[in-house]
């Protein structure tokens, strides 16, 4: 993928003006990324407990983007729909006391989705019935859900003692499986298959390819494709909100055991810059949500060892999608925003 | 007489709470109406805020103001500088520069007032009543006796209509946005036009940043503008790209933000999250009201 070495160029690059920055600011800069790379990959624990556990919902919610944006939905409402995703999971989670741990962790899993594709069919509905575009209404969306998330905690979902904002830890049996020795949960493995079935299905089938058809012209589709490209468009939606759905019940299920607030800490949104910096490709959300897990992970050693602002990772991250963005940018004729998620979206000619 | 007092403090609130959002979307309507949408608004309203809260602890309130001026051009001019001059995609470089500057200002907050910002007072703007206005009931105090920011709101209004409507470069400037190509063969310089444009926004972005902190909340915390940039782009929206709708749609926010305070006198039960909400449900039920009644600048977005 020769996207990948300027994704890692512009890493480089991110953390070079990091560098700069805090020795500026009068931090030990050396310090700093000599912390940030241990939290991320000093050890064995490191990477998997907190680098893996990060990757896993940045990893899902940009698979998910990966498709809406295949198809030219711009999906800005991931938070919104990983939230939708936890309270489900949640409450499912607090109910199936007396189910085996295999049907706990499906029912777990399946209500976090349905939410999270309910979630998004409120802007698809609007988009088909009014027009409305979905870069506003899924953002609208995401501040809706972050304060039903609060009502949940200190109304329905409040833990017994009803003093903290939080809900009470969700049964054994629907927590998923840790990797022995570390906090890692078997979320990965279900991401990882994931990617591989993402790629399968874009590179593979029919539906593959008329999502990449919609995206690229929905006319052109419809005229010449005879495809229902509202249908395609609103599928696509619906299935990145169930995997955004998904990644906050696997967040629970998985690593919290129960809702609180600020249970992502803007996975919905560095989602969408993990799939836009992997070309919206499987194997590349793969690599770049590692890597921004590594870089989130890191952050708070960061913090902890050297004194440095966690938030500072964001200004990295921020770089790392303009110099990727940029290092993409076509010289020739003019580009919608929609048209440059398609052409990322075109037959991959150099990729794979 | 008492009814007249609760309307009145709720309209005055509604409009404290309007007043940045009728900021950043009256800016965010002259950058759109060349063709550019700019979601970087939310992390350029934060740096403005930030830098109201530095200018103003050391040289006074109005320095405050100019210093979030500067900073909401500077951050829009690299917007423009990567979305206008490189034509990179404008929804991802709005992203990528919202994420940065959350990080930028979170560090340089942190760095300079501690974690907490323990003991961090502003010099904030007093309300300003105007002699006579102010006297007219209910509607007079809520328009009338507030701070200088909202005064700054309300005074562009009227002349950003002015400029795109009734002038030449206003012209110049909806003509890129509606057909840039068209204006180019006409002679439009429009990169200039969009560069312009997205810094103009930019500095009342910033403004709206100054009007939070030195008119609204008195104190700067991290991420505090929680969301306010984005809810301008769509108010923009909801007003048609036009600077009377757009007025409307801050208020009609504000009001509804307000309900909150007027539900709290009255001593009504509610849980307060879903007053939390009903803004946005709200802008969502506007949004669909106006959408297909209006078209958006046919070139808007486009690189």
């Amino acid at each position: 993928m020769s996207d990948l070495r300027w994704a890692l160029a512009a890493v480089a690059l991110g953390l070079g003006m990091l560098a700069v920055g805090l020795e500026a600011a009068g931090y030990d800069a050396g310090a700093a990324l000599g912390a940030l790379w241990s939290g991320a990959f000093g050890s064995w624990d490191a990477f998997t407990s907190t680098t893996l556990v990060r990757s896993v919902p940045l990893i899902l919610i940009g698979l998910g983007l990966a498709i809406a944006f295949r198809a030219g939905a711009l999906n800005i409402g991931a938070e919104g729909q990983f939230y939708a995703g936890a309270i489900a999971a949640t409450w499912i989670g607090l109910r199936v006391v007396d189910q085996p741990a295999p049907v706990a962790i499906a029912a777990l899993l399946s209500g976090a989705a349905l939410a999270g594709a309910a979630w998004v069919a409120i802007p698809a509905w609007l988009k088909l019935r009014f027009g409305v575009i979905e870069v506003i209404s899924t953002l609208l969306l995401n501040f809706v859900a972050v304060a039903l998330v609060s009502l949940m905690v200190q109304g329905p979902l409040q833990e017994r003692g009803r003093i903290y904002p939080q809900s009470d830890p969700i049964t054994e049996a629907a927590r998923l499986p840790l990797l022995p020795g570390s906090r890692l949960h078997a979320g990965f493995v279900l991401a990882l298959v994931g990617a591989l079935i993402l790629w399968a299905v874009f590179s593979k089938t029919l539906w593959g390819f008329r999502l990449r058809a919609v995206g690229v012209g929905p006319r052109a589709a419809e005229i010449s494709g005879r495809i229902d490209s509202q249908r395609i468009g609103a599928m696509a939606l619906l299935l990145s909100g169930a995997i955004a759905g998904l990644a906050g019940g696997m967040e629970v299920s998985g690593v919290s055991y129960a809702l609180f607030q600020n249970l992502s800490p803007g996975y919905g949104f560095t989602g969408i810059a993990v799939a836009l910096l992997a070309g919206l490709h499987p194997g590349g959300v793969l690599v770049a949500g590692i890597l921004f897990g590594a870089l989130e992970a890191g952050a708070g050693a960061m913090q902890r060892d050297a004194g440095v602002p966690a938030v500072a990772v964001y200004v990295v991250q921020a770089v790392v999608i303009i110099v990727a963005l940029l290092a993409t940018v076509p010289r020739d004729g003019q580009l919608s925003p929609r048209a440059i998620l398609k052409r990322r979206a075109l037959p991959p000619k150099a990729a794979d | 007489m008492d009814a007249f007092l609760l309307i009145g403090g709720f309209l005055a609130a509604a409009v404290r709470v309007a007043t940045p959002l009728m900021l950043a979307a009256t800016g965010e309507t002259v950058t759109e109406r060349s063709g550019v949408i700019n979601l970087g608004l939310e992390g350029t309203m934060l740096a403005g805020a930030l830098a109201a809260t530095i200018g103003a602890t050391a040289w006074g309130p109005w320095s405050g103001v100019l210093c979030a001026i500067l900073a909401g051009m500077l951050l829009a001019a690299v917007f423009a500088l990567i979305a206008v001059g490189a034509r990179a995609d404008q929804i991802i470089t709005g992203t990528a520069i919202t994420l940065g500057a959350i990080g930028l200002t979170g560090t340089v907050y942190r760095q300079l007032y501690g974690a907490e910002g323990a003991g961090l007072t502003v010099p904030t703007f007093a309300p300003l009543a105007i002699p006579g206005l102010s006297q007219i009931p209910v509607l007079g105090p809520a328009l009338f006796d507030q701070p200088a920011p909202t005064y700054l709101a309300f005074a562009s209004l009227p002349l950003v209509w002015w400029v795109l409507f009734r002038t030449r470069l206003g012209l110049a400037l909806r003509a890129t946005g509606e057909a840039a190509s068209l204006a180019r063969a006409a002679g439009v310089r429009t990169n200039l036009i969009r560069a312009g444009s997205t810094i103009v926004g930019g500095g009342f972005a910033g403004l709206a940043g100054a009007s939070l902190v030195l008119a609204q909340v008195g104190t700067f915390a991290e991420r505090m503008t929680a969301g306010r940039g984005y809810v301008a782009v769509a108010i923009v929206v909801m007003g048609r790209w036009h600077p009377t709708g757009v007025a409307l749609g801050a208020l009609l926010f504000g009001v509804a933000t307000a309900l909150q305070y007027l539900f709290q006198t009255l001593g009504l039960q509610a849980p307060y999250q879903l007053f939390l909400m009903l803004p946005y449900l709200l802008t969502l039920l506007a949004l669909a009201g106006v959408a297909g009644r209006v078209r958006a600048p046919g070139d808007l977005g486009r690189s």
